[in-house]
């Protein structure tokens, strides 16, 4: 079956992607760029190096955009479905959620008004394991934003490695945060992962911290053979 | 011994990981073994091992199962607690005589409990995810104990431990879960 991955740029969509690769064809990516930082469904740092990463990974990608209201960005993420439709043959739209019923739901929805199959392979995956693997695998994160206490400006830019996932877990257990970062308290962007042809390598970025928030800004990337 | 059965149109598919994974995460949390089984591939031996059965649901396009009633006409002979999940309700209901109805159902919805019963026990009212193009007409054998508005969401044998459920509890509602798997029942 020929798939559109809902592709963010961030760890839970690479490694959706990956594991949809594990068992269909991964026709092309599909990303939203939203013009609005509080988009329920797609606002990510960095999406603007999406393309990039669709690159590095030698697929296709089909981008749409959104102001970013909250039900509006719905009828903007099923024009860009429409588009892979066209252009890709698609039959099924895989997804990176993990506990969002909120996210879920709209994409079923949307899946379902459009007669296509909807797959969510991280949906209520164990977080612990999940991130093992991630890391186990070889996929390459950096911490894209932080937007919760207690992360500082130190976690912008840092690699998601056996002792960040040994930090996370112990503020997840302090500070009541999902390990994740599903409730939005971090975001990843991916810079390497195993069916990217090449890697992503960032020549340029600027961590921008204030009030409890901060963003990876990367400014300048380019590919780098593996 | 815990068995999980895939509902799936094919073994080993990418739904897996959707349907049956959230599902065997509670069951290993909860201290049980679990062993998973595609519906096509079930043995007696399976079947003998099981102290208790789960049914997952599946995708709302995989309907395949409904087409191949066959394939579970082992669950009149079951004498181990059984709980069908979404897709698992409807088999539950298809191999006593149920029927299906087209109604597709995506989101939280809140169900109320209209028979008591050990399984919902304490839990009149609740909210739960569903996601299914179809409702059931339960078998002449079969109770009704939960509804939403839009339909039957938890039924009941009258006789056996065998369970169907529309909702799926692996979302906001483990303890459905979990109690089927310490409901106390005796082994016939």
């Amino acid at each position: 079956m020929r798939l559109g991955v809902l592709f963010s740029g961030g760890k839970d969509s690479a490694y959706a992607c990956w594991r949809a690769m594990q068992h269909e064809e991964v026709a092309c990516l599909i990303s939203v760029v939203s013009r609005n930082e509080e988009s329920y469904m797609f606002h990510t740092p960095n999406i603007r190096w999406v393309p990039l990463q669709a690159e590095a990974a030698d697929l296709p990608l089909v981008q749409g955009e959104t102001e970013g209201r909250e039900e509006a960005e719905l009828g903007d993420l099923r024009q860009a479905i429409r588009l892979a439709m066209d252009r890709h043959g698609i039959e099924g739209v895989v997804s990176g959620a993990l506990q969002s019923v909120y996210q879920a739901s709209r994409i079923q929805r949307i899946c379902a008004g459009m007669d296509l199959w909807c797959f969510n392979p991280l949906w209520h995956a164990d977080p612990h394991r999940y991130l093992q693997d991630l890391i186990t695998r070889g996929f390459r994160v950096v911490i894209a934003g932080v937007f919760s206490r207690p992360f500082d400006a130190s976690w912008l830019g840092r690699g998601m490695d056996r002792e960040t996932l040994r930090e996370l877990e112990g503020i997840a257990r302090t500070h009541r945060l999902t390990l994740t970062g599903e409730g939005g308290e971090y975001e990843t962007f991916v810079l390497d992962a195993p069916f990217f042809r090449r890697r992503i390598v960032v020549q340029e970025a600027t961590p921008e911290f204030r009030n409890d928030r901060g963003v990876y800004r990367i400014a300048r990337a380019a590919l780098g053979e593996k | 011994m815990i068995l999980l059965v895939d509902l799936c149109g094919k073994a080993g598919s990418l739904s897996l990981h959707e349907f049956v994974e959230p599902v065997a995460g509670i069951v290993r949390r909860n201290g049980f073994s679990g062993q998973v089984r595609h519906h096509l591939r079930l043995t007696g031996a399976d079947l003998s091992a099981a102290e208790r059965i789960i049914l997952c649901g599946t995708p709302l396009r995989d309907n395949a199962f409904a087409a191949r009633p066959a394939s579970f006409s082992w669950l009149q002979e079951a004498r181990v607690p059984v709980l069908g999940i979404c897709a698992g309700m409807q088999a539950v209901a298809l191999a006593f005589g149920g029927a299906l109805i087209p109604s597709q159902e995506i989101g939280m919805t809140e169900i109320r409990c209209t028979s008591p019963d050990p399984l919902l026990e304490g839990h009149d009212r609740f909210s739960a995810y569903e996601l299914h193009g179809a409702g059931v007409v339960p078998p002449e054998s079969f109770l009704v104990l939960a509804e939403s508005d839009r339909c039957i969401q938890a039924i009941r044998h009258q006789d056996l431990p065998l369970y169907g459920i529309l909702f799926h509890p692996e979302v906001r509602n483990e303890w459905v879960v979990e109690r089927f798997l310490t409901l106390p029942w005796r082994t016939c």
